[in-house]
């Protein structure tokens, strides 16, 4: 039996702010709160969306650098949109591919985009990101309560 | 096998053409081509943004944490840089690994080539196949595909779902994990993890000879296309068994001239730099390897499925073996020097890799408790396995207090580098006509990269990073022509 509630974040824990979406998930797992599944991963893939079955909520997490400081939520759907690489897939067509393999909605899914500035290799998060992961994480907190 | 244009007599009067980034291929690439003055294509080059701090990111770390570590330098194939570090840092240990350690990291290996071929057919190659290489992009990805061939692409969803369960019940964890060490394994498989995956390995062998014989099907229905389109000769490299089979875990290196004829042959890895060496060009950060036999200009080659399939004497397992005679023999060989011949290859090693699994499924080894050998340490240790997108060196010197000295790693988009311009020129050569990019030429440049599949910068993307930008610059640096789309 799954979870009702998935947080999915994801990134290269080794890549400066791209650690983002998996410290994001980190943090929630420690508080072990009931009902709540954290996975991670380092990019989106379609058999992501089997992992989407049975929630009541979704929350993707991921660094962005496009969001606004310190992060910016956004109610997601399906959508066949262009933007498929080899390696990595938007959310939004995670949850598309969901709704093509089940032939049914997918569960109402939000994204949480955590502004990030640096991307090395070898880099820790910086001082910037690391605050904006704390109020995404405070802000998640309520959302999950 | 030079590049006759690699040098234009005037180069000032070369245009342009630039593709950056590459669409639907990890990281951000640029593609250059020049013209001359009649707008024929002169010189081709992918710029490729390659991180080349691999090498630092390892340095004076103590040797036991690399396996782990270098996962991170690859979000699409961490598994099997898991197993190089292992593998180069066995032999530092002077370990031989025992029967359960190395049927676990065999089946490790073989459930990583499973996705990830998978992944490649089904998502990244089959929307252009499928649909054509013009066709609209909005349509040519994964979504595309489940749209107009449902069935197919669920099988594909499932193929990789198979093997990231294979890659958690052996590593420890679906991502960055722990379950092979230096000298050993951190956990053999339980009897209730062998009986789950043996449940469905039928269904999975099954699957994959169905995608071995849709791109057999699209050959036939498209031979001329298929067989002219980025087409060259090429030498080969891969690893095979000491008995000439198919390896992709282990084996000796063995080199083969376009002709067929053999350069070197169950050549010991742990001495690579006796046969491979690796130029510098003055345009590109990642390097040029080539065969030191036949020297910088002449001695490319490929690698990767289609290397491997050319150069083994046969597959190990029978399905996957007859398919390889029947492609090897396909239009009197045609198919083994077509650019998209990698694609039917690499279906065929997908096949090959459900048969392994199955097979190491029956072996009980994989129930030991034997995991860790000892041995006398070394100073160095290679490590060399032949990963999905081709062969992959580590190779590691390690000082007395444990702590990585020095680092050398060869990815198989590197060892590709050269055969890969050389696809894109020739489709270029094909495709470009004039001062114009269009959606249909930009596709069919993507199209010969795609069948590499290269790993351009490695394991990260943030949402918003990954645009694509076409321009058309002139011999002055202006830009003549320019195009954008989001992917």
């Amino acid at each position: 039996m799954s979870a009702t509630v998935l947080i999915f974040g994801w990134g290269n824990p080794s890549r400066g702010d791209d650690a983002l979406g998996p410290l994001f998930v980190e943090r929630i797992e420690a508080l072990a709160l009931p009902g709540v599944e954290c996975l991670t991963d380092f990019q989106l893939q379609v058999e992501h969306a089997l992992d989407l079955e049975g929630r009541q909520r979704i929350l993707f997490v991921d660094a962005s650098v496009a969001a606004e400081t310190p992060f910016t939520v956004t109610r997601i759907g399906p959508q066949k949109d262009a933007s498929f690489t080899s390696h990595a897939m938007s959310p939004e067509s995670v949850l598309q591919v969901y709704r093509d393999l089940q032939h049914d909605d997918p569960p109402p899914a939000w994204l949480l985009a955590i502004r990030g500035e640096k991307f090395e290799l070898g880099e820790p998060v910086s001082a910037k990101a690391a605050v904006n992961l704390a109020a995404a994480v405070a802000w998640a907190r309520a959302w999950l309560a | 096998m030079s590049f006759e244009l690699e040098t234009a007599r005037h180069p000032e009067t070369l245009r342009r053409v630039a593709i950056d980034p590459v669409s639907r291929v990890e990281g951000h690439g640029k593609v250059t081509i020049l013209l001359d003055d009649d707008n024929k294509v002169h010189q081709v080059r992918l710029h490729i943004v390659e991180f080349r701090g691999f090498e630092r990111f390892i340095q004076g770390r103590p040797y036991w944490e690399v396996p782990v570590m270098v996962q991170r330098l690859c979000g699409i194939c961490p598994v099997s840089h898991h197993l190089a570090a292992s593998k180069a840092l066995d032999m530092m240990l002077g370990v031989t690994l025992t029967p359960t350690a190395e049927a676990i990291r065999r089946l490790m290996h073989y459930g990583q080539i499973l996705q990830s071929h998978a992944l490649h057919f089904f998502h990244l190659a089959s929307p252009d196949l499928l649909f054509g290489f013009g066709s609209d992009p909005a349509r040519r990805n994964i979504v595309g595909v489940i749209a107009a061939a449902p069935e197919t692409a669920k099988k594909g969803v499932f193929l990789r779902k198979y093997g990231q369960e294979i890659i958690r019940m052996t590593a420890g964890k679906r991502v960055h994990g722990t379950g092979s060490v230096p000298g050993g394994v951190n956990k053999s498989l339980a009897v209730e993890e062998r009986d789950l995956l043996l449940k469905d390995i039928y269904q999975m062998i099954a699957w994959s000879r169905e995608a071995v014989h849709i791109i057999r099907g699209l050959f036939e229905n498209n031979l001329a296309e298929y067989n002219a389109f980025g087409r060259f000769r090429s030498h080969s490299m891969s690893l095979v068994r000491a008995d000439g089979a198919m390896d992709l875990y282990h084996g000796g290196l063995r080199a083969r001239q376009a002709d067929g004829t053999l350069l070197f042959d169950h050549f010991d890895y742990g001495r690579y730099w006796d046969v491979i060496s690796e130029d510098v060009k003055p345009w590109s950060y990642m390097k040029f390897p080539f065969l030191k036999i036949l020297g910088a200009d002449d001695g490319w080659y490929r690698v990767g499925p289609l290397a491997r399939i050319v150069n083994c004497d046969f597959i190990p397992t029978p399905l996957a073996d007859r398919e390889r005679q029947e492609f090897i023999a396909f239009d009197n060989g045609s198919a083994t020097g077509a650019t998209l011949g990698y694609h039917w290859a690499r279906m065929i090693e997908m096949l090959h890799a459900a048969e392994a699994i199955k097979d190491l499924l029956h072996d009980d080894n994989l129930l030991g408790k034997e995991l860790m050998a000892t041995g006398t340490r070394q100073e160095r240790g290679v490590g060399v396995i032949e990963a999905p997108r081709g062969t992959l060196i580590h190779h590691y010197r390690v000082n007395e207090n444990d702590e990585v000295e020095r680092a050398n790693l060869i990815v198989s988009t590197t060892h590709n580098n050269q055969a890969m311009n050389e696809a894109i020129r020739r489709v270029a050569v094909q495709y470009l006509d004039g001062q114009e990019i269009t959606e249909g030429l930009l596709n069919h440049i993507e199209v010969a990269i795609r069948a590499f599949d290269p790993c351009l910068s490695c394991a990260t993307h943030a949402l918003g990073k990954m645009p694509l930008e076409v321009e058309l610059i002139d011999a002055a640096g202006k830009v003549a022509d320019s195009k954008s789309r989001n992917r």
